[in-house]
């Protein structure tokens, strides 16, 4: 690390602080220079390291302070607890569960879309549903594999006059379904209010037993022999993916008794054939929009070109 | 993500290159930690997926049923063992009809006969019947994976293919040869029933 890239270093500490503090560069670069030098530690570790003493010194908090964010598109949020300016359009505005909530909703740019929330008491100007925004200082959060954006006191919210197309973030996967998972078929699950969980042996994890209602529903796993991916078919999609319907699944089931012959019969309808999915994705899983049968001839030209000329 | 483990992905390979699968190994001390078949093309197989014809069953077991199938694809034959263990893929073989078009999707196993040779077989997670353009669409990617492998094979990064050069002796040439000659046979046969005249 040259002298000069720690320089650069210190002049930028130096600016964050300036409305806070009345910060010596020189020093800034001596504490820099003593971490990087003296006791090998990387210089975003250092940089770190300083940035808090001068915190500290100020009896600020880090998130007090505009730091050089990345602006970042939604769909490289990937990592949680790092603080970023991004630009966005408001898709949707959701009822908040909690007093503590003041908004949550959806969030979209041209790569995608992620969720975010505005704690009540940071303050903030209320976002509109349609209008572009550009929020400086929000921090990214993530539960259960799921990114999402918090707004908080610190947060500059600029309304922005401009139009931004919204990106789907749907996948397009291709490959045979080698698994039919438990949990498909013919299903129940919870009626209470706002809970949808599936039921086992007619109880809800949540509320006990209660009297379920039917839902179609296949968890396969389709798989090009390069990767694997875990696909789920909704009530409309798993109809369109068997040629049956809700009805027939629930007289077949009556018939025998059981609904697992729902389950049995779908299988076989389904392992072992090849499928194009397309939806987008929550969490691990690919949600199947549309899905078509691949049962048509190929073409073998280009592998065979390939295979020839090794 | 940590937490549950990847499912395994479901190997593609022609049913000469799985019968010289011979090598199986562990990439790890750990109790459970899952069994690989070293693939002689350089990769490795926990799992494997196959579309061919079931050409003949037969229900081997002393006491119990133990089924095995005969599945053929344009290189060779896969067999397919199922016995109480596999109760769904063994109910599917006690009702097919051969031959018929089927997809198997299961786990490589081996096991040495007494003259040492060593077998390998599939144990099948499922089983279930398709058609002829399925089995042509799993014969051509099957090719394309093969050669994926084939193309890697001699990259210094490749541990699988540096690990089949010193477990196999007898080289790729073969299964080259062998995915052209496949893909050729696809364009010898219609792939849709010719009208009757």
């Amino acid at each position: 690390m040259s002298d000069a890239d720690l320089r650069a270093h210190a002049e930028e500490i130096q600016e964050q602080f300036s409305d806070h503090l009345d910060v010596d560069v020189e020093d800034v670069q001596h504490r820099l220079e003593q971490l990087v030098d003296e006791y090998k530690v990387p210089v975003d570790e250092a940089r770190r390291s300083v940035t808090n003493h001068y915190l500290d010194e100020a009896g600020l908090e880090r998130d007090e302070m505009r730091t050089g964010n990345d602006e970042l598109a939604l769909e490289d949020v990937d990592e949680p607890e790092e603080w970023i300016d991004i630009t966005a359009k408001v898709v949707e505005l959701w009822e908040p569960r909690a007093d503590a909530i003041g908004q949550v909703g959806l969030l979209g740019d041209d790569t995608g879309t992620i969720k975010f929330t505005a704690w009540a008491k940071s303050d903030l100007p209320e976002l509109e549903e349609g209008t572009v925004y550009r929020l400086g200082n929000v921090v990214t959060d993530e539960y259960e594999g799921q990114f999402s954006v918090k707004l908080n006191r610190t947060t500059t919210v600029t309304e922005l006059d401009e139009e931004l197309e919204v990106g789907d973030d749907s996948v397009e996967i291709e490959g045979a379904m080698v698994d039919v998972q438990s949990g498909s078929g013919l299903i129940k699950r919870c009626p209470e209010k706002d809970c949808t969980r599936v039921l086992e042996n007619g109880r809800c994890s949540e509320h006990g037993g209660v009297d379920g209602e039917f839902d179609l529903r296949i968890k396969a796993v389709i798989d090009d022999g390069r990767e694997v991916h875990d696909v789920i078919f909704d009530r409309e999609a798993t109809e369109e993916l068997t040629g049956m319907t809700m009805d027939e699944a629930i007289e077949m089931a009556q018939d025998a008794l059981d609904t697992t012959v729902v389950a049995d019969e779908m299988r076989s309808k389904v392992l072992g054939w090849y499928y194009r999915v397309r939806g987008p994705t929550f969490r691990r899983y690919v949600l199947a929009d549309e899905a078509k049968r691949l049962d048509g001839p190929v073409d073998t030209e280009e592998t065979l070109i390939k295979a020839r000329s090794i | 993500m940590s937490g549950t483990p990847m499912r395994e992905v479901a190997r593609r390979m022609f049913a000469t290159e799985f019968n010289d699968m011979t090598y199986v190994f562990k990439e790890s001390d750990e109790e459970m930690a899952p069994n690989y078949g070293l693939m002689p093309t350089g990769g490795r197989a926990n799992r494997v997926f196959f579309v061919g014809t079931l050409t003949e069953k037969e229900d081997i077991g002393d006491d119990a049923e133990y089924w095995r199938g005969r599945v053929v694809d344009p290189t060779g034959t896969f067999f397919v063992y199922a016995g109480q263990y596999q109760p769904e893929a063994a109910a599917v073989l006690r009702d097919l009809e051969p031959p018929e078009y089927v997809a198997v999707a299961g786990k490589p196993g081996t096991y040495e006969t007494d003259d040492g040779t060593v077998n390998v077989s599939v144990r099948p997670e499922s089983i279930s019947v398709v058609d002829a353009n399925t089995r042509d669409r799993w014969v051509a990617e099957a090719a394309e994976r093969t050669v994926e492998r084939l193309r890697a094979f001699n990259d210094d990064t490749n541990e699988y293919a540096e690990m089949a050069r010193e477990r196999y002796d007898a080289g790729v040439g073969a299964y080259r040869r062998e995915v052209i000659s496949a893909l050729e046979s696809l364009d010898d046969e219609p792939t849709e029933p010719e009208a009757a005249p």
